[in-house]
């Protein structure tokens, strides 16, 4: 994919563009391409990578000056998101507190927040882990039980959190807690800011099924927070909360994008490869995925088109995880059945290589940021204006 | 990509366009006029084709200024199958405009375009292209019809099947071989020699006719044995639109589908609250904003060309063909399947959009067709 972004981002473009080219070296450069959004490969190279970026001033390109950000636009952001996604940089090991929680706090923050975080955020000083699952709480995000009471001028939180991603590298949790006891579903929801550098907070990390160490679940036992760090008003979490869900639609088209081009041309040289060999049926299956990717990328661009124009999103947007992550795993089946008996050996340790990784991580991407089923719930009332099926 | 893609999809200007023909089709096009059209052998009505030509320019969108059109491109015409993709207009547009009147602009046959095309634009004439034969291929092997130098001009002989309206047009260009390769010729309705048999169809919204041609004079269009490349990219233009078509067809049978699963109500509750109805329909909306993406990109690259920028202009087709195809049957199948008995009956509009998407899926190639051809240029 290659995009003109136009003259009035020429100059921005190139500066991205070069600054990539003489910092994307050595180490970073062999780790072109590696880590994905819920992803712990290569951790601490990235985490190296986004410091990097850091004193480059390439982290938070749209946030506002006076937090450390460049205070640019949305169309420099998109520019600089497409140029390191070109550029195949490393997954950024900040990213959720770079594409979820940051604009979420610039947001809906206090003042005093965003002056305590964002710099943080943006110097790579401070890491974050989002806390809103639970074990009784996944899909049905409303029922969650992690409590928090005021206690002089804290908080103090008991409960569990699950499939926290990266918790185990986490200073800080932005966790959804029920501040109202007599509360049910989403009303007497809270977001608490939580640092997980104390006696209550214990973090024990979960192997998830490719053999990494990704995410985590956290135990609160009279953990505290100040009062003062709740985002947005008491009782209000849920729709800080849904905020974040909202930016976590839009930030991840471009990069997600490129990375799914490339993986089908990697299908398709690897279909090639087998010349003749290869059963018809095989080929058209290569080419219906390679279509899916190309009508990905179109409506990736009509979203960022309408994002740009000052619109809001059409119904694209809505189908667009739907779409990309049931696309995403049959490419995955479809790779592995190509590759054969060969591929299904592993290195030694259960090493895994790109194709074996990115298709057992892929599984995860109909499930995390809402399931398919929800999305199929959520395109069918909201989009579709679908009558609601009953609920408690 | 260009940069226009990057700034909104559509102008102002296109989004009027779209309200004129979406106010007027609904007016003229409703279902019991695509009844009563559909059980007629024409299959349109002269006088509703002459408005649309005189009063809103819509066969001349896209032919330029000097041959009696208004000039627009490829975008408007776009919009404006998607429009009648939805309401099933019975109408020799497909034929007339996307086939006959792009082979005719792009044969580069200045003479040609000066005679032909005025009619089309002012909606005075019908017109169609007959390329395939009893095989019902799309490629230049299935082209088996010949012609021949007679006197100043020239004869075409042997037989055109499939023919989108070709008992009804007015013109027709005819796809034959002389020693030199395939040619593009122009026949007339009235020529001697030509018989023309309308074919029963199972869509009838859509008409098709056998022409036999046995000696039938006609005129030399473009440069002789050259017309195969022409025609392709005719095909190419013409495979976006029906396209769009097919798109504006399974939007609206998602939009029959959702009103019916929000009233229908068994059990007790609407159906449309039932997981299985309303994931079906997420489902179809899945697959109609793709196919929308898959028209835009066509739309996109055929704009590009014309504006001299680089597209791959027969991948784009291709794509936007075969995904199209196969959406728009699986979207007008659900949506009889979502309506129950109802939806099974000759009185309800379900089956005329089903059998539209089935005749669309293999006007211009099969999906598997078209997945064929991208395969090829894939090197697979
Ligand atoms: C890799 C990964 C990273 C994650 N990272 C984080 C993180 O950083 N922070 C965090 O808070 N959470 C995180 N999650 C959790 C994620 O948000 C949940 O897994 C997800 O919301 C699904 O919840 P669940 O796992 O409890 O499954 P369940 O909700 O129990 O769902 C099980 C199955 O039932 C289906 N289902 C559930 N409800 C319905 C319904 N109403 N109708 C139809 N079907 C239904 C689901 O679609 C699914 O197929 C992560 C998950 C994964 C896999």
């Amino acid at each position: 994919m290659e995009l003109d972004f136009g003259p009035e981002v020429a100059d921005f473009r190139e500066e991205a563009r070069t600054w990539l080219d003489e910092h994307l070296v050595g180490e970073f450069a062999e780790h072109r391409g590696v880590g994905g959004p819920t992803d712990a490969e290569a951790w601490d190279v990235r985490l190296a990578w986004d410091r990097e970026l850091a004193a480059g001033g390439w982290l938070g390109v749209s946030w506002p000056e006076e937090y450390g950000g460049r205070g640019l636009g949305l169309l420099e952001d998109i520019v600089f998101t497409y140029e390191y996604a070109r550029a195949r940089a490393p997954y950024r090991a900040t990213g959720n507190a770079l594409d979820l929680f940051g604009p979420m706090l610039v947001a809906l923050g206090s003042e005093a927040q965003k002056r305590r975080f964002l710099p943080r955020i943006l110097t790579v000083e401070e890491l974050w882990a989002q806390g809103f699952s639970e074990p009784g709480a996944g899909s049905d995000l409303a029922s969650v039980r992690t409590r928090a009471e005021p206690d002089g001028g804290d908080w103090v939180i008991n409960g569990q959190k699950t499939w926290t991603t990266m918790g185990q590298a986490a200073d800080w949790l932005y966790v959804l807690v029920r501040t109202d006891p007599d509360s049910r579903r989403h009303r007497g929801l809270s977001m608490l800011l939580v640092p997980t550098d104390q006696p209550g907070v214990e973090v024990r990390t979960i192997r998830n099924l490719a053999g990494q160490d990704e995410f985590a679940e956290v135990f609160f036992t009279d953990a505290r927070t100040r009062a003062d760090l709740v985002v947005g008003e008491v009782g209000q979490g849920w729709r800080t909360a849904m905020g974040t869900f909202g930016i976590e639609r839009g930030s991840t088209l471009l990069p997600q994008q490129l990375t799914f081009e490339r993986e089908a041309e990697t299908l398709v040289q690897a279909a090639r490869a087998r010349g003749d060999e290869l059963e018809p049926e095989l080929r058209h299956r290569v080419v219906q995925e390679w279509m899916a990717i190309r009508i990905m990328r179109t409506t990736n661009l009509r979203t960022i088109g309408e994002l740009l124009a000052g619109r809001a999103p059409g119904a694209q947007a809505s189908i667009a995880k739907l779409y990309a992550s049931t696309g995403h795993v049959r490419m995955g089946h479809l790779a592995s059945e190509i590759a054969g008996p060969a591929g299904q050996i592993t290195g030694a340790g259960y090493t895994l290589d790109a194709r074996q990784r990115t298709f057992l991580v892929s599984l995860a991407e109909t499930i995390y940021g809402g399931a398919s089923q929800i999305q199929r719930n959520i395109i069918g009332e909201q989009v579709l204006g679908l009558p609601r099926e009953p609920r408690p | 990509m260009a940069h226009h893609t990057l700034t909104g999809t559509f102008g102002e200007e296109q989004e009027e366009l779209r309200q004129v023909v979406r106010s007027f089709l609904s007016r003229h096009s409703t279902e019991a006029d695509v009844r009563g059209l559909m059980a007629t052998t024409a299959g349109y009505d002269p006088a509703l084709w002459r408005r649309m030509g005189s009063e809103l320019g819509l066969q001349g969108l896209a032919i330029p200024e000097q041959y009696g059109g208004s000039g627009f491109g490829c975008i408007e015409l776009g919009i404006v199958f998607e429009e009648m993709g939805r309401t099933l207009l019975c109408a020799p547009y497909l034929a007339t405009v996307a086939l006959a009147a792009e082979a005719l602009l792009r044969s580069g046959d200045g003479a040609a375009c000066e005679d032909l095309l005025p009619g089309i634009a002012a909606g005075e004439t019908v017109a169609t292209l007959a390329l395939t034969e009893e095989g019902g291929r799309w490629d230049e092997r299935g082209v088996t019809a010949r012609a021949e130098r007679a006197g100043g001009g020239w004869v075409v002989t042997g037989t055109k099947t499939y023919v989108p309206d070709g008992h009804t047009a007015d013109l027709v260009l005819v796809a034959a071989r002389t020693r030199a390769g395939v040619g593009l010729f122009a026949v007339e309705a009235g020529a001697r020699g030509l018989d023309r048999t309308p074919l029963p169809t199972l869509d009838q919204t859509r008409k098709q006719a056998r022409l036999d041609f046995r000696a039938v004079p006609a005129r030399l269009v473009g440069v002789e044995g050259a017309a195969w490349p022409v025609i392709e990219r005719t095909l190419a233009t013409a495979a976006v639109l029906l396209a769009a078509e097919q798109l504006g067809g399974a939007a609206r049978a998602l939009e029959l589908a959702v009103e019916y699963a929000g009233i229908r109500v068994q059990y007790g509750r609407p159906i449309g609250s039932f997981q299985a109805i309303k994931h079906l329909c997420a489902d179809m909306l899945t697959e109609v904003e793709s196919a929308r993406s898959a028209v835009y990109e066509g739309l996109w690259a055929l704009a590009d060309d014309a504006a001299g920028r680089s597209a791959d202009v027969a991948v784009a087709a291709a794509l936007a063909q075969a995904y199209c195809s196969d959406a728009y049957t699986r979207v007008a199948g659900d949506c009889v399947q979502i309506h129950g008995g109802i939806g099974f009956t000759w009185e309800h509009s379900a089956h005329l959009y089903v059998k539209r998407a089935k005749s669309s899926e293999v006007l211009l190639g099969t999906a598997s067709y078209h997945r064929e051809r991208l395969a090829v240029r894939l090197g697979l």
